[in-house]
């Protein structure tokens, strides 16, 4: 089953509600997609933490309806140390 | 009978760099696990491998286990680390070659 990038896109913004979004469809078949998410909450946590706070985001869909999520995150750079 | 957890457990314990993946070292049987066998490959340290798909309890198991809901997974020393793309950026950044003591190029 496939998912739609914009569906991506607002459910992880229902969570993480700074969150900079950038979704790449990668096989063009709305199932591979890659994610950047840059969001000042994740700012002291683990990268482990940080995608965790993702597939959270996401519901149980990623390895699942979701087969391929690349998955990048970062915090806001200014914040950055 | 030994669970899951259980005997994840003692995967983990019982070797300093393992890697849950789909398929087997030489054959992986996605594009996640391969990239994952490439970067250890590279590293040059020994690893094992645990191929998820030939066991559906430790498949299930071991997503649960580190609460991450995709494979492959990798765990140095005990330690779950992540997924293909956190080993990718940690290998770039050269965190994952300190994190497994890997020998000096």
């Amino acid at each position: 089953m496939a998912m739609k990038a914009a569906e991506i896109e607002r459910l992880v913004r229902a969570s993480i509600p700074d969150a900079d979004v950038t979704i790449t469809d990668l096989a063009g078949d709305g199932d591979h997609y890659s994610a950047r998410v840059v969001s000042r909450t994740f700012a002291g946590l683990t990268r482990v933490q940080q995608h965790q706070k993702v597939y959270a985001a996401l519901g149980g869909r990623v390895g699942d309806q979701l087969h391929a999520l690349q998955l990048q995150t970062a915090v806001p750079e200014e914040i950055e140390k | 009978m030994t669970s899951a957890k259980d005997r994840i457990e003692e995967i983990v314990a019982s070797n300093d760099v393992v890697l849950f993946m789909k398929g087997t070292e030489l054959f992986p049987q996605c594009g996640f696990s391969s990239r994952a066998v490439a970067i250890l490959d590279h590293l040059g340290v020994p690893f094992k491998t645990v191929d998820v798909l030939q066991d559906p309890e430790i498949r299930q198991g071991v997503k649960e286990y580190s609460d991450w809901p995709t494979i492959p997974q990798l765990y140095v020393k005990g330690q779950f680390v992540g997924g293909s793309d956190i080993m990718m950026e940690m290998f770039e950044s050269g965190e994952l070659k300190e994190l497994v003591g890997a020998p000096a190029s």
